[in-house]
């Protein structure tokens, strides 16, 4: 590792300085001359069909252009894609003739200011005949449930059983079982930056500009598509800094309409939601889920094979949201050897709030449901969970190790990174701290969790969950230009979210070429100057990105020592490279510098070798070092290629007269290969680590019976603060990919994906002693308080301690 | 709504700003829109998320719970106001970027104002006084680890001087 020069050395951010002196560019910051202002009539309905609609009192008001509604919107543009095999699912951001959702937009009013055009949307009259809804998910499984969308014929999705192993044998054998249900609540990412974007048409170019706060892969594609436009029509600027998103800015159904307006009205047209509008009718909650878990395995601790059916309820739309049952699949037995797994994902609709992508696409539910199994099996066997958990994991000298599924993964060293993870935390010491607390009358408990981060994604599932996609391809590319003052830039083609990916190429590129990456610019190419990227999805970027900006790189040094043996007559295996100067070896004195290279390239045609295009820049397109393939007929497949672990361990307190939890420690043991940037690794780890104890304790998207949100503020909708979210610590271990440039793995997910198995499992060692437990998130205080209630009424407190 | 228009005076960043507002014209949105001082972010327009925090007579306020006309006769310091008059970053803003205390910046500002005033009013915090001072901004990237490290590092170096 310390054969590097820049690569996971402490180096500050190219991106920090813009944003502490205020000086970031978001796409509300956007101001385009003349430019008018979208507000939204929602349904106050869960599902109704819309009787009629009256505008001519809003379109009079002050100020406004126009009142659009889903009859022209929906008769001119295309239903925005489905992930699966549903066609009859079709979605547009205005409701045509019915709507499904609470919150589902119904007309948007442009007018001169946001002010206006809200006033105005309040005129709009719509009479609503309300339907039957359904909003609990196992109802909607019914036979007689409302359905969400008839024509579709069920509520159901997509449903399928895998089974992967000789899973009824390993049952029927096994010395004991265990079986529970775990309930992940609906809960998102909600970035403190609501979705906005912002388009302008130009009639005499063709082309209808966008700048918008976007997170995802092929959007300027299907934005194209929606509005029946060609793909080159539609040029979206990834010069916006995104103010978060970690998944779930994807305002595909925002900016169709706000195209459709702008091209419409020939005005340029921004819409930035509120919070409610983000809240309820922004299409970006997460994952709803319960899961039947069964486990079998002998006396010996040693588990002999999974079943997990997952339900999860993705709302009124599905968008890629089913597909959020499919990548799971590639770490479906954890970091464990499980030689037979049988999996069941059902997706299905109900009238809420559609989902959108969240953090780790899946995996972080499925990770607590897997968690939580195996603390269960340990508490059932007697057995030390640390043990339990070393007993069952792939051991170092396994991997490269296929799992059921058919996935590969590259490396790892899991019993060293909980043993860091332990020796970190002072183990023996915690546990003296949870009992101290215990005898002293409080509830405590420790928690463990382990997780994978599949990174390097090829987005596989999609073949996977319908066989009419055969998409296999999933690269990204980097542009390096060399300038004439010898200046080095790197170009990308997507926006960021606070990933950092400036800093990434930039220290890539100071790498291989030994310059310094502080010297080194990088820029987003706008979508019809760009190469093809698949955006930063699934912790993709430190090796998709840094792949092929690694790559270019190497070109462009391959170039300049072609232009040195060309000029020196001798053969390029007689050169080295060193600091950007290309000299013979053993003769320091004989060289050329880099500016003289590049004045070569650049300048003087005369002294360049045959082959070697003038100018200086290299491209290089990567796609995913596994490939791509379609699955097999048992639906194995590989689809991430590497693929990080995590340790969390976790000290909880619990009040047991208010339910109240406090996280007194936290370690997270960290082994994402080689880190690129350390302070960027550990920044996105500690920050998904707050966003796991927000799903694990305080974050729901609640609904009434009568599917109205119920937590559409800040008020109810509960982020943590740094009140909430203690100390963190990391500890790193390096287990390098042998897959990758550098040997480095995704980083971005970790955090989230652990942080909410260790604390429910905590939660659960607290309240152990009582006889109670929860395997619902989130653990409310309320939820909590009652458990504890509910065991008192059994055995008193002071008898449990 | 009324059209009527209300003139106020108000110091920002150090300069004397009139205009003539409508009443119901937030102060946040007419440093945004009208002074295009875009640094000050909203995120939730009700008070709880922290993200248009600016200083007000020295005391953080959110700027989307306060009418322009409230500010009238007071001085607003925003994050484009925090830099040292030479225009390099001050040390709290310099330790941001010393420990990575942000990702995608969108809470930075609101961040920065609230631990500016702390460290004006507590040159020496406990990592508890950061917490609390913080406590009423949101930050979705960092899980303030080293959002805190940064306001120590500030403080740190401030002493030292």
């Amino acid at each position: 590792m310390s054969s590097f020069r820049y690569i996971g050395k402490k180096r500050r951010t190219k991106e920090d300085p813009r944003f502490v002196s205020g000086r970031g560019r978001y796409v509300a910051d956007i101001a385009l001359p003349g430019m008018k202002h979208v507000a939204l009539v929602a349904s106050p309905h869960a599902a109704a069909r819309i009787a009629s609609i009256r505008t001519d009192a809003a379109q009079a008001a002050p100020g406004v252009l126009c009142v659009l509604t889903g009859d022209e919107f929906c008769a001119n543009t295309d239903s925005l894609a489905i992930g699966v095999d549903a066609p009859k699912v079709t979605r547009w951001a205005l409701a045509r003739g019915v709507v499904r959702y609470a919150g589902e937009w119904v007309a948007a009013v442009v007018a001169d200011s946001r002010a206006l055009a809200e006033d105005a949307a309040e005129l709009v009259e719509v009479e609503y005949e309300p339907l039957p809804h359904v909003i609990d998910p196992e109802k909607a499984l019914g036979e007689d449930a409302p359905l969400v969308h008839p024509a579709h014929g069920s509520n159901v999705l997509y449903r399928r059983k895998f089974v992967w192993g000789p899973v009824d044998e390993a049952f029927a054998k096994a010395a004991d079982k265990i079986a529970f249900r775990a309930v992940w609540g609906r809960s998102s990412t909600v970035p403190i930056e609501t979705f906005g974007v912002a388009a302008e048409w130009n009639a005499g170019t063709g082309i209808l500009d966008i700048w918008a706060s976007i997170q995802m892969p092929k959007f300027p594609d299907q934005t194209a598509r929606a509005l029946r436009l060609p793909g080159n029509a539609v040029r979206v600027h990834h010069d916006v800094d995104v103010g978060g998103s970690y998944g779930a800015k994807r305002g595909l159904k925002h900016t169709v309409l706000v195209g459709y307006l702008a091209k419409k009205l020939g005005v340029p047209v921004r819409l930035i939601e509120d919070r409610l509008e983000n809240l309820r009718g922004g299409d970006m909650q997460g994952p709803d889920r319960f899961f039947d878990m069964e486990v079998a395995f002998g006396r010996d601790g040693i588990i002999r094979a999974m079943k997990i059916r997952a339900v999860d309820d993705v709302g009124a739309y599905a968008g890629r949201s089913p597909l959020q049952l499919g990548k799971p699949v590639t770490a479906i037995c954890g970091p464990y050897a499980i030689p037979a797994i049988e999996y069941e994902p059902i997706s299905l609709m109900t009238n809420k709030t559609p989902q959108e992508a969240v953090r780790g696409f899946g995996q972080s539910p499925t990770n607590f449901a897997i968690e939580r199994a195996i603390d269960r099996v340990a508490r059932q066997l007697g057995m030390d969970r640390i043990e339990l958990r070393k007993k069952n994991f792939i051991r170092k000298d396994q991997f490269p190790y296929t799992i059921p599924s058919g996935s590969t993964y590259d490396s790892g060293d899991y019993h060293a990174v909980l043993d860091k993870a332990l020796a970190a935390i002072d183990y023996p010491s915690l546990v003296r701290a949870r009992d101290e607390a215990r005898r002293s009358g409080r509830l405590a408990g420790i928690g463990i969790s382990t997780c994978l981060e599949p990174s390097g994604g090829n987005s596989a599932f999609e073949v996977l969950m319908n066989p009419k996609n055969e998409n296999t391809t999933w690269m990204d590319s980097c542009l390096v230009r060399v300038d004439l003052s010898g200046a080095i830039t790197g170009v990308i083609n997507n926006s960021s979210s606070g990933q950092g990916h400036e800093s990434l190429v930039s220290t890539v590129l100071g790498e291989i070429l030994e310059r310094d990456p502080a010297s080194i610019r990088v820029v987003r190419a706008d979508s019809l100057a760009a190469l093809p990227s698949n955006s930063p999805v699934g912790s993709r970027m430190a090796i998709m990105l840094g792949g092929a900006a690694a790559g270019a790189a190497k070109t462009i040094k391959e170039t300049l020592v072609a232009i040195a043996a060309h000029n020196f007559e001798c053969s390029p295996e007689d050169l080295e490279y060193r600091d950007g100067s290309v000299g013979v070896k053993g003769a320091p004195s004989k060289k050329f510098t880099w500016d003289q290279l590049v004045e070569i390239a650049h300048r003087k045609f005369h002294k360049l070798p045959s082959g070697i295009e003038p100018g200086l820049q290299a491209k290089f397109v990567w796609q995913v070092p596994t490939g791509g393939g379609l699955p097999t007929p048992e639906g194995r497949i590989q689809i991430y290629p590497c693929y990080a672990f995590e340790a969390h361990i976790v000290l909880v307190e619990i009040d047991p007269d208010t339910g109240k939890p406090s996280l007194r420690k936290y370690v997270c043991g960290h082994d994402c290969g080689v880190m690129i940037n350390p302070d960027i690794v550990h920044g996105m780890t500690y920050g998904g680590i707050a966003h796991g104890i927000g799903a694990a304790l305080y974050e729901k998207f609640s609904y009434t019976e009568e599917g109205q949100l119920a937590s559409g503020t800040f008020m109810d909708y509960l982020i943590p603060s740094a009140m909430e979210v203690p100390a963190l610590a990391i500890v790193d271990h390096c287990t390098p990919s042998p897959l990758t440039t550098f040997g480095q793995k995704g980083s971005g997910e970790a955090g989230y994906l652990g942080a909410p198995a260790a604390i429910a499992n905590a939660v659960n060692d607290a309240l152990d002693p009582l006889g109670a437990a929860v395997d619902s998130l989130p653990m409310s205080h309320l939820a909590i308080w009652k458990a504890i209630g509910g065991a008192r009424k059994k055995r008193p407190l002071k008898d449990a301690a | 709504m009324s059209d009527t228009l209300h003139a106020v005076a108000i110091e920002v960043n150090g300069k004397r700003r009139e205009a003539r507002v409508p009443a119901r014209l937030s102060l946040v949105d007419w440093l945004r829109e009208e002074l295009r001082l875009t640094g000050t972010h909203v995120g939730c327009e009700h008070g709880i998320c922290g993200a248009c925090s600016v200083l007000l007579d020295g005391d953080p306020v959110r700027s989307c719970l306060m009418y322009t006309v409230q500010a009238h006769g007071h001085r607003v310091t925003t994050v484009e106001g925090l830099a040292r008059p030479d225009g390099s970053m001050s040390a709290l803003q310099d330790s941001f970027c010393e420990t990575h205390a942000l990702q995608c910046g969108y809470c930075t500002p609101g961040m920065l104002i609230a631990a500016q005033a702390l460290l004006d009013s507590n040159p020496d915090p406990t990592e508890a006084q950061i917490r609390e001072a913080i406590g009423g901004n949101l930050c979705r990237c960092t899980g303030y680890q080293q959002i805190v490290e940064a306001v120590q590092l500030a403080a740190e170096r401030t002493k030292a001087k």
